[in-house]
């Protein structure tokens, strides 16, 4: 196992090195200046020149890489040109964010998603599983942009019950676990629960539709096993792969949004590539999707490592 | 007993005594608090020069800090003009006019409590000019050497004295003054001693960043309170020095609001009091909900920039002029934007010191437009085609797209034919930065670029004079006109303020007769507001005064 382990783990250094250089060169050949948070629009051409010159934007690309790549090894992401705040303390604090939003939306998008998922494949070609497949199908296709500026015109604007943006009375860096935190975080979460949801539905309801089609349902039945206890091996059965795509929906939302960030004015990754992207903010954005890729190559690192550990025939393959 | 009977009524009248005192005494006042929705992404910089235009200038620079000169906020009527800010007088060398002699305001002190004096002014101005100086923060130079082009080095003459000096005589200079703002030398040396740094530029960068947690400046407002990316939170500076303008309101909240439609969601559902540039299609939705919709004419200019070298169709006075007559500005204010524009007749409207009397009068005459072109050998089967490089969205652009498309349809009545080539924000800004003809400009003889038009190098020198082409600014066009050259160095060297704004004005209404533009719209800077805001005034310019707001209960 072991073995396994510093093997796969050797195997990610390669795919790390390929994510930094191709979220470096993506940067790169957008077009607009890298300065262009630090230099008004009247800049003149010479000045632009001095400024490129100042921050090392004049010399050639694979010795600006080389440079970026030793000092982000180092711990370094560098500074963001726009705020000359630590790229680094950005990233983490918009991460955090991120997490929080992920979490709640999860519970919601995932009990949810089990809910319609179970009860559409128990009941399969009922009116319960129109219902439920239904809701599913409007979860995937609506925009999710859509539906948050709609929740926020009838839950901020009309109602007025909940916050329409922001992440907390005094911002993220007071955040806390009650009422008057956690209504901030209502309509952003729903709002980015509704696509896992449909998903979860789908698959929970295909996965429960096969296994009752399974002789080994019919055979539980025959021994005269209440219908209660069927469903729970219904569950038992359903469970590894919903689990699967769970995770995998959970790594999408831990990756961040920036649409509903940039809907709620929430303060996380997704709102932070937003703001990177249109300043032409490179070290940021190079930090930012350099730190959510390792994310999502570790996060499949601990998934396959698990899955070796539970599977013995991955760990021999 | 009659002690005790003393004693009772001794208790009694106590406790009579202080019920009464307790109903009588002022309750304490409420704190009065005013939360802005800004349209910037994220909280301008704090540590003195300001990021993201003029909305930083506006949110973080005129609220905590001062310059040596400052702008006049204080009438919606009037054009803004020039005040004395932390400089009191100032006057040129009249043997070397290079050297100008700045008197400062005595008894100011910055929000850390330490003295603004002539030291202070030199250690702000080599923050951003002396290389080798400590605290030279490469940062914060492109935000600032633009905007003071000509700026040299600052020498004190003694604590209430200082002398600046520049590369060439430059009357502009105090107008330049206003975008160097004073931050507290103190504060950050403090800072720089306890930083923690691998050399003096590593420290250096961990003073400013923490000066930009804490700042310290001396404009009416101290910050308080700072979640970057999230809220800045401004409480008023009972000490400012001008008693006049100690905020009314006791706290201000500045929140990033990047996007239009979650801006007025948080207008109308109570969560901010304030918010600029609300969505337009919610404009009437806002009204009728008891808010209030401020405008007035911004400078700001909505153009197309001509190219004038070899070949270029504009290079014909007669075609710019049509181009000129030929829009209907009224149409397109009334019409797509909804009366979010002032038409534009020149950079300046009448009543601006700069605004002069041009004989060319800009106005919508279609059948005038027609026959100058028709003079140019151009009609309905022998179009002029022109192409246009603008981009689909941008700070200060408004709707470029269909502004442009207008146009488009517009000119078309004119034996125009316009092309339009649109690129993205920044891309378009890097190609006007490089010229006409540069091979970034992909054939365009137009662009389309909006200006600020706040003092007299960025509204009309950088485009008019021939030494400012590319890469030196912004003549995008190539203009060579002798006369602008002649009337720019005239202004520049004329030092009493009256004689060079009559320079000035000779010089904008010669453009304006040239037609050097085709000047489409000011913007109007709508900002909408809770009815609870009283006192707000706001001004012609990028920049508004929050110190007279009061909020009602």
């Amino acid at each position: 196992m072991l073995t396994y382990i510093v093997r796969r783990i050797v195997y990610v250094i390669p795919i790390l090195i390929s994510v930094a250089l191709v979220c470096f060169m993506l940067v790169h050949i957008t077009p607009g200046d890298p300065l262009a948070a630090v230099l008004p629009a009247d800049a003149s051409q010479e000045l632009a020149d001095q400024m490129r010159a100042a921050y090392g934007f004049d010399r050639p690309l694979p010795v600006q890489f080389g440079l970026w790549l030793w000092r982000a090894i180092n711990g370094d992401l560098g500074h963001s040109i726009a705020t000359g705040r630590p790229v680094l303390s950005e990233v983490v604090r918009a991460v955090g964010n991120t997490v929080t939003l992920a979490i709640a939306a999860a519970l919601i998008g995932f009990t949810l998603g089990l809910f319609f998922g179970l009860i559409a494949g128990y009941f399969r070609d009922t009116w319960i599983d129109k219902v439920a497949t239904s809701i599913a199908i409007a979860g995937v296709s609506v925009p999710h942009y859509w539906l948050g500026m709609v929740l926020v015109i009838i839950f901020s604007v009309q109602l007025s019950w909940l916050p329409a943006v922001g992440a907390g009375p005094g911002g993220s860096g007071a955040w806390a676990w009650d009422w008057e935190h956690i209504r901030y975080l209502i309509l952003p979460a729903i709002t980015t629960s509704v696509i896992p949801m449909g998903i979860v539905t789908r698959t929970v309801r295909a996965l429960t539709g096969d296994i009752l089609s399974q002789d080994f349902v019919e055979a539980l039945r025959a021994k005269g096993l209440h219908e209660t206890d069927v469903f729970r091996h219904v569950i038992k059965n359903a469970a590894p792969t919903a689990m699967a795509v769970m995770g995998l929906q959970l790594g999408y939302m831990l990756g961040g949004s920036i649409l509903i960030e940039t809907v709620f004015s929430w303060p996380g990754s997704g709102l932070l590539l937003n703001s990177a992207i249109f300043q032409r903010d490179l070290p940021l954005l190079q930090g930012t999707i350099l730190v959510l890729a390792m994310f999502f190559v570790i996060l499949n690192l601990l998934v396959d490592i698990a899955q070796a550990a539970i599977d013995p025939r991955i760990k021999r393959s | 007993m009659l002690s005790n009977i003393t004693g009772k009524r001794r208790a009694a009248a106590l406790v009579i005594a202080a019920s009464l005192s307790a109903f009588l005494t002022p309750v304490a006042r409420a704190e009065t608090v005013v939360r802005i929705g800004m349209t910037a992404a994220d909280i301008p910089r704090t540590l003195g020069q300001p990021d993201q235009g003029f909305e930083g200038n506006r949110f973080t620079g005129l609220t905590m800090y001062d310059g040596l000169t400052m702008w006049d906020l204080s009438s919606a009527d009037k054009p803004s003009v020039l005040i004395p800010g932390l400089a009191t007088e100032w006057k040129v060398d009249e043997a070397d006019k290079k050297k100008w002699t700045f008197k400062l305001r005595p008894g100011v002190t910055f929000h850390d409590g330490s003295p603004f004096n002539a030291d202070a002014v030199v250690w702000n101005v080599e923050k951003v000019l002396k290389q080798d100086a400590v605290q030279f923060d490469p940062s914060q130079v492109g935000l600032t050497a633009s905007r003071m082009p000509t700026l040299a080095s600052a020498r004190k003459i003694d604590d209430l004295t200082v002398e600046l000096t520049t590369k060439e005589p430059d009357s502009f200079l105090p107008f330049n003054l206003t975008n160097l703002f004073m931050a507290s030398p103190a504060k950050w040396q403090k800072l720089f001693d306890a930083a923690q740094g691998a050399d003096v530029k590593a420290k250096s960068q961990a003073a400013w960043d923490a000066f930009a947690k804490d700042a310290s400046g001396t404009g009416p407002w101290k910050m308080s309170a700072f979640t970057p990316r999230e809220r800045l939170e401004l409480v008023k500076n009972a000490n400012y020095w001008d008693k006049a303008r100690i905020p009314k309101v006791d706290k201000m909240l500045l929140l990033p609001m990047p996007e239009a439609n979650a801006r007025t969601a948080a207008l109308l559902s109570g969560q901010v009091d304030w918010v600029e540039a609300p969505a337009p299609d919610a404009v009437a939705e806002i009204k009728q909900r008891g808010f209030i919709i401020y405008t007035n004419e911004e400078p700001h200019v909505w153009p197309w920039q001509f190219s004038r070298v070899e070949g270029s169709p504009w290079n014909d006075i007669r075609v710019r002029k049509a181009a000129n007559l030929c829009v209907d500005r009224e149409g397109l204010k009334d019409g797509l934007l909804a009366g979010l524009m002032v038409p534009a007749t020149g950079t300046f409207e009448p009543g601006h010191p700069w605004r002069g009397n041009p004989t060319f009068q800009i106005k919508y005459d279609k059948p005038a437009a027609q026959k100058l072109m028709q003079e140019a050998g151009f009609g309905p089967n022998k179009k002029l085609t022109v192409k246009i490089q603008t981009s689909a969205s941008g700070s200060g652009q408004m709707m470029p797209l269909p502004m442009n498309e207008y146009l488009q349809q517009a000119l078309a009545e004119c034996y125009f034919d316009v092309q339009l080539d649109v690129i993205e924000w920044n891309t378009l800004l890097n190609n006007w930065r490089r010229g006409t003809k540069d091979p970034s400009a992909n054939g365009a003889n137009a662009t389309n670029v909006t200006y600020a038009a706040m003092d007299p190098f960025f509204a009309m020198v950088r485009f008019l004079q021939s030494g400012m082409a590319p890469p030196v600014s912004n003549n995008w066009g190539f203009i060579n006109n002798p006369k602008f050259d002649e009337l720019v160095t005239k202004a520049r060297q004329t030092f009493d303020p009256v004689a060079r704004d009559a320079l000035l004005a000779e010089l904008h209404a010669a453009s304006v007769d040239d037609a050097d533009f085709l000047y489409v719209a000011h913007d109007v800077a709508p900002r909408a507001m809770s009815p609870k805001i009283k006192g707000f005034v706001q001004p012609k310019s990028w920049f508004v005064d929050f110190s007279p707001i009061s909020m009602t209960p």
